[in-house]
């Protein structure tokens, strides 16, 4: 379905995660956090940037990965992204639903 | 979501850690209660040492004088293992760090912990502390709240 955010029409699914990554920009970005009640800081781009290069990379994320990411730990992850994560940060960064269980 | 853990084979401890996790994944708050063997999953000197149990488990499809067999259920705890690495399952300790760093709150059971002569100092160190039942359910109290037996 088509969504309308930060001036641009981008196409989301029925959760709201975008189905097409190339659609995203850093303005959409903030405007999905800020639907998710998050104010970005230069910490949460960090933390988006990691998630979008694993994407390209095609590697599964987990919790557990996002731990022994080097870029932040478990706990600085909940603090940034306050409910549900991963699956908050994966929307806010245009890529799709993880569908790791760890 | 409230979990009372009371057996310490592996495929019961993952379980319980697993719906744990998920649980703080979806946004959803979680405790656990490790009671009666399930303590072993927090003992600091037990927790690494954990088993599948390969006797009176039909799962196994393996007959259960051979089962009970020395070796086999550490032969299938290896196997075992081998496979949660290859999905990126954790072992048990990094398994209790994630929990902890998730926001999980882990009670030992008070009852349990006097019955097995354990104290405190032989727990995990990020153990909340050691309640009582009736202490656990109060925790629960909550509106909406779901407990589960494992």
């Amino acid at each position: 379905m088509e969504k309308v955010i930060a001036g641009a029409t981008i196409n989301v699914n029925e959760e709201g995660y975008l189905t097409d990554f190339s659609q995203w920009n850093k303005q959409i970005g903030t405007d999905l956090a800020q639907e998710a009640n998050i104010t970005m800081t230069p910490r949460h781009w960090e933390v988006i940037d990691y998630l979008q290069s694993e994407f390209k990379k095609e590697v599964p994320l987990s919790i557990r990965k996002i731990g022994k990411s080097g870029v932040v730990d478990i706990k600085e992850f909940y603090q940034l992204f306050p409910m549900a994560p991963l699956k908050t940060a994966s929307k806010i960064a245009g890529i799709p639903k993880p569908v790791s269980c760890i | 979501m409230m979990i009372i853990l009371s057996k310490a084979t592996l495929e019961n401890v993952y379980a319980a850690f697993v719906l744990a996790n998920g649980a703080r994944m979806e946004g959803i708050e979680a405790e656990m209660f490790f009671t009666f063997f399930g303590l072993e999953a927090i003992h600091k000197k037990k927790l690494e040492h954990l088993h599948i149990a390969t006797v009176g488990n039909p799962a196994m499809h393996m007959p259960t004088l051979l089962g009970g067999l020395p070796g086999m259920e550490a032969l299938a705890t290896h196997m075992m293992k081998k496979e949660m690495e290859r999905i990126d399952m954790p072992d048990v300790h990094e398994f209790l760090d994630i929990l902890k760093a998730s926001g999980v709150k882990l009670w030992a059971c008070k009852l349990a912990m006097d019955m097995f002569h354990y104290t405190k100092e032989d727990l995990y160190d990020d153990v909340d502390g050691v309640i009582t039942v009736g202490d656990f359910y109060k925790q629960g109290s909550g509106v909406g709240t779901h407990m589960l037996f494992i």
